[in-house]
């Protein structure tokens, strides 16, 4: 598979990555360059086997319904870099 | 000209109504400071790792089998990734191919008197959003917005019906009903208007007798049943209009607009709908035993729709009493208990829906939360039966119970609120009221029977509305033979 | 001796029998920071006042009869992508430039209960994405035996700072060969945990299913006594094992008669260096020498190991770095005018460009139509490959590799083939994805740059490795060798 200049647009956009032009050109070849180097999964029929998410064999990982104190409100914005009191401050949404 | 039916699927987001979060130990308390119930897990911050609540899937399995649904034995979370600023990692931890619950089904009374079977495709859990105020009125003029964490990580169950609805009529049985069972199974408080309940519609027309659906559309934003109804009864009516004058229907997320009464398109140029799901490589997966399952089945109350039918096929009541009786789980279970008692289900009905609701409503108050029990009422109705109070006498007896927690008979007794039955003394009573009253016994004996029911409030108004009302009509209807 | 030469086994000693302070110690390595660290650049941030209270408190509290840990007083170093409350963690970020934690990681915790004493916040590739610490958006950091030379990546700094004698012990992670890579390069000591074995709470995620914390050290049995502080389950961690953690110290000064070592053939492929296979196979005779039973064995599903791994680390981390976008901490680009364009700015100036790449080659792999090619694709060749872990240990008690393909290189040497850079992972990228432990130690020097063993264990099975790594270890002389500084 390959990937165009109009496909690493694409993915920008979904990653929310503003790029230059001569950074789409430079994607272009990279990514091509990596996935060319992927396509050599494609010798294996791995129709049977089972996708691996977790190497241990873990299961129902649970915590119980009790409260614990949250942080001081004062400490959440406190690495904010625009707020408004305790809150986040965000330029407009559309 | 083309006849057009509509196609009708919901999804309805209830929180469900656990102590902390779904991944962190913060409070789910509604209406605090903003970001005073946020710590590092729920903000997002730089190395935090989710921890799921075990009382949400415990939720997740309840309302599964309150919905007729299978329970997967193995599921798991995924990542939802996109971005908007009321998300604290830009991705909403979600379940995808592995949803807890799958192929259910809700069964609502239609208007005709019908039952019709609405299915359930899947329920799943994920994490609630944080709020964005925005600057200005609306975040289309505003200049910026403020963020508020505090509802970020409040479990959700995303229940998703199939499109099988018809009507917006049909919707709203269909979410009536739904909240109903959520609220018997006590997993959550289902408050609209404060988005506990949160209801999305996708909808799309056909001409009657296509088989294949039209294109739809998602509407958001209904803050009421109302608005419910109304916004899926525009998005009906816009759409056949856009297809008789030519148009094509495009497939988009649309929000309701209360105050104009119209539903608006969301779209933008930024919008790529590609969510990139994959499975959460920070939780483990669930995998939930058969015991697991008896047990919280165990747990499940009689559900509204066969605790309708019983009161309609064993009590003998309509299906309006019915319907009113079971409206809440409380109601129903009171209902129950009092009919333990009192073996006449009508009269039941007619004091829990009529005397006592209204007290209650006035109270502001509900019947569990209220100082009676339903001893109360069992001892109410026999005092009616034994003829020792009267109908009239029981509406002043009730507010007094739910004030004081008092039984009726020490408030009968107390307040002097005993029914007069002694004939000589009420016919004493009679006979002056029908002396003071001539007029009245004219016109009884010129065919205006109406004139009995004036005398006999007479009467009860001489005795502070204590009169045995049969004893009074039965002497007023002899004196005025007489006469 | 000088006491920055020493290990922490060696320096514990020293202050349980009263010969020196904690403060002492601090001190002579805060003096010799200032003396190298013009030249090996190791240092994100330095903590020399919180230090010296540090050591204060400890002497304190050994002076009153308290029994503490060996790592009570001993200076360390800490990857500044490990969260640090109240000190900067930046990642060699642009966007955590001045991001300071409100909580300690779980590791941190842990150190701070033994009584470790932090000197600093350590360089690595950003966001831990690179294998030779040129990714930093600071500086770069100097391999200590050459300092033309890179240190490794992504752990350069944790690596640079322990061989250069600043730290006596220093934290990594390794997501792909962050640790063993830079250790085999700084001629050290580095251990990747069985997956689950340390707590990740804490740890700035790159790709969540692969990262592990670990140690830094100058011999095998420092790496045991930090393990036996820093490992065990985390409720926090949902990733975490609950499996107790052994006494390490106890598998030292084991006999390894009768071990079973395979050899597994696919690691001593095609651009390995033979200084480096030659330096393996007399590592290989030694462990004979000692008893082991080595053999060769094949693991097939090797050569799949970099395409698995460059799918599934991009992917993860695509969602990882996703939170990094100007609203709640970190960089933001000012002069945005709404959320979008704030969004892109601000990721598009805050990231350098291999992160930003792994983010689009991550996002191209999980988008619609790729996941079942990519993500999918590679999750189940993660299944096979575990699988030829798993048929391995059913006859072996270790495997025995090389770390990287060759010792140190020039900077600039590989950064211009972005490939050939991701090539070099390829004897290490393969445990992250069968997700069992593995330790890199000194086997000989080429042109007097250090090159690495890596022995590799079946999950939990860490003591066999520090069983089998201490043995060699006592029979060599490697450990030793201290790269000589000119200040």
């Amino acid at each position: 598979m390959s990937i165009s200049k109009k496909d690493v647009e694409h993915v920008a956009l979904l990653a929310r990555l503003a790029l230059t032009e001569e950074e789409k050109v430079l994607y272009t070849e990279e990514l091509n360059a990596v996935l060319g180097f992927m396509d050599t999964l494609n010798q294996l029929d791995t129709s049977e086997i089972e996708p691996t998410t977790h190497v241990l064999d873990i299961k129902n990982v649970f915590r119980d319904d009790e409260v614990a104190p949250s942080m001081d409100p004062s400490q959440v914005v406190i690495n904010a870099p625009a707020k408004k009191g305790n809150q986040f401050r965000v330029p407009k949404i559309m | 000209m083309t006849q057009y039916e509509a196609v009708i699927g919901l999804e309805v987001h209830v929180e469900l109504k656990t102590k902390t979060k779904i991944f962190c130990s913060c409070s789910t308390e509604f209406g605090k400071a903003p970001n005073s119930h946020v710590c590092p897990v729920c903000l997002g911050l730089p190395g935090v790792l989710p921890v799921l609540n075990k009382k949400v899937v415990e939720f997740g399995i309840r309302t599964g089998l309150a919905l007729h649904a299978d329970i997967n034995r193995r599921n798991k979370f995924d990542r939802k990734n996109y971005y908007y600023p009321d998300l604290s990692k830009n991705f909403q931890t979600s379940q995808f191919d592995q949803p807890i619950c799958e192929h259910g089904a809700l069964t609502i009374d239609l208007e005709n008197g019908e039952k019709k079977v609405i299915g359930i495709t899947r329920a799943h859990m994920e994490e609630d959003a944080g709020k964005l105020v925005h600057n200005g009125n609306t975040i289309s003029v505003s200049s910026g917005s403020l963020v508020d964490y505090n509802r970020v990580g409040v479990p959700l169950l995303e229940i998703v019906s199939e499109p099988d609805m018809r009507s917006a009529e049909e919707a709203k049985a269909y979410v009536d009903e739904l909240k109903k069972i959520i609220q018997y199974i006590d997993v959550s408080d289902c408050k609209m208007e404060e988005g506990s309940l949160r209801v999305d519609a996708n909808v799309s027309v056909r001409p009657i007798g296509q088989i294949d659906f039209g294109t739809r559309t998602e509407t958001k934003n209904m803050n009421s049943f109302k608005a419910l109804q109304r916004a899926i009864d525009y998005e009906i009516a816009r759409q056949i209009e856009t297809i008789e004058s030519g148009g094509t229907i495009v497939q988009e997320t649309r929000t309701w607009d209360d105050e104009r009464g119209m539903t608006l398109s969301m779209r933008s140029k930024e919008e790529a709908h590609d969510y990139r799901y994959f499975p959460e490589p920070d939780l483990a997966p669930i995998v939930i035993s058969e015991e697991w399952i008896e047990e919280v089945r165990r747990q499940l109350p009689e559900l509204p729709q066969s605790r309708r039918s019983r009161l309609v096929l064993e009590d003998g009541l309509s299906l309006y009493d019915a319907t009113v009786i079971t409206d809440t789980l409380a109601m129903a279970d009171f209902y129950d208990r009092v009919r333990m008692g009192i073996d006449d289900a009508k009269s039941i009905a007619n004091l829990l829906m009529g005397d006592l609701s209204k007290s209650l409503n006035e109270l502001g108050s509900s019947v569990d939360e209220s100082n009676i029990d339903p001893a109360h009422v069992i001892e109410l109705i026999r005092l009616m039966y034994d003829g020792t109070i009267s109908g009239k006498i029981a509406k002043q007896v009730i507010p007094e119970m739910l004030k004081t927690g008092d039984m009726p008979k020490k408030i009968v007794e107390e307040k002097g609120l005993v029914q007069m039955s002694d004939e000589g003394a009420l016919e004493a009573i009679v006979l002056s009221v029908l002396q003071e009253n001539p007029q009245s016994v004219e016109d009884y004996k010129n065919g205006k029977d109406k004139a009995v029911g004036f005398l006999v409030g007479q009467v009860m108004k001489a005795t502070k509305g204590k009169a045995n009302p049969g004893l009074v009509n039965k002497l007023l209807k002899e004196k005025l033979s007489l006469n | 001796m000088k006491f920055h030469e020493m290990t922490a086994h060696e320096l514990s000693a020293l202050m349980q029998q009263g010969q020196v302070s904690a403060e002492e110690i601090t001190r002579d390595h805060i003096k010799h920071v200032e003396q190298v660290e013009p030249s090996v650049c190791s240092m994100v941030s330095k903590t020399e006042s919180i230090a010296l209270d540090r050591a204060k408190e400890i002497d304190q509290k050994r002076a009153s009869g308290e029994v503490l840990s060996p790592l009570a007083g001993i200076p360390m170093g800490i990857k500044d992508n490990i969260s640090t409350k109240g000190v900067r963690t930046t990642c060699s970020a642009k966007m955590l430039e001045n991001y300071i934690p409100t909580y300690d990681a779980h590791v941190m915790e842990k150190l701070h209960e033994a009584g470790g004493v932090m000197l600093g916040k350590l360089n690595m590739d950003e966001f831990a994405m690179g294998s030779s610490t040129e990714n930093s958006r600071f500086f770069t950091t100097k391999n200590p035996w050459d300092l033309s030379c890179v240190p490794g990546g992504s752990s350069g700094g944790p690596a640079a700072c322990v061989s250069a004698g600043e730290v006596v012990f220093s934290l990594g992670s390794d997501t792909g060969g962050s640790i063993r890579q830079p250790a085999s390069l700084c001629g050290l000591v580095g251990l990747k945990p069985t997956y689950g074995r340390v707590s990740r709470y804490g740890l700035i995620a790159f790709a969540s299913s692969l990262d592990q914390i670990g140690p830094f050290t100058k011999d095998v049995e420092d790496a045991a006594l930090v393990m036996e502080t820093i490992a065990g389950y985390d409720r926090r961690d949902s990733t975490s094992a609950d499996v107790a953690v052994p006494r390490y110290r106890d598998y030292l000064n084991q006999d390894i008669k009768g071990m079973r070592i395979g050899v597994p053939r696919e690691y001593f492929a095609e651009g390995l260096e033979e200084t480096t296979v030659s330096l393996v196979k007399q590592a290989i005779k030694k462990f004979e020498d000692l008893g082991a039973i080595v053999e060769e064995i094949s693991m097939p599903y090797t050569a799949y190991a970099l395409a698995v791994y460059y799918i599934i680390a991009p992917a993860e981390c695509s969602s990882n770095l996703a939170r990094f976008d100007g609203v709640r901490y970190g960089y933001r680009d000012e002069t945005a005018e709404d959320i979008f364009s704030m969004y892109t700015k601000t990721r598009a100036e805050g990231f350098g460009h291999e992160v930003k790449k792994r983010i689009m080659l991550g996002t191209y792999a999980l988008s619609s139509g790729y996941y079942d090619a990519y993500y999918k694709k590679a999750q189940q060749v993660r299944t096979l490959i575990k699988q030829d872990f798993d048929r391995a240990f059913e006859t072996y008690d270790l495997l025995l590799t090389p770390t990287a393909i060759g010792p140190a290189f020039k900077f600039g040497e590989k950064s211009q083939d972005p490939l050939s850079m991701y090539l070099s992972d390829i004897c290490t990228v393969t445990i992250n994805l069968a997700g069992v432990p593995a330790l890199s130690m000194p086997c000989g020097f080429v042109n007097g740059l250090p090159v690495g063993l890596q022995l590799v264990a079946a999950p939990f099975a860490e003591g066999t490795i520090f069983k089998a790594a201490h043995a060699y270890e006592q029979a060599t002389e490697f450990h030793k060798k201290r790269p000589v500084l000119e200040v």
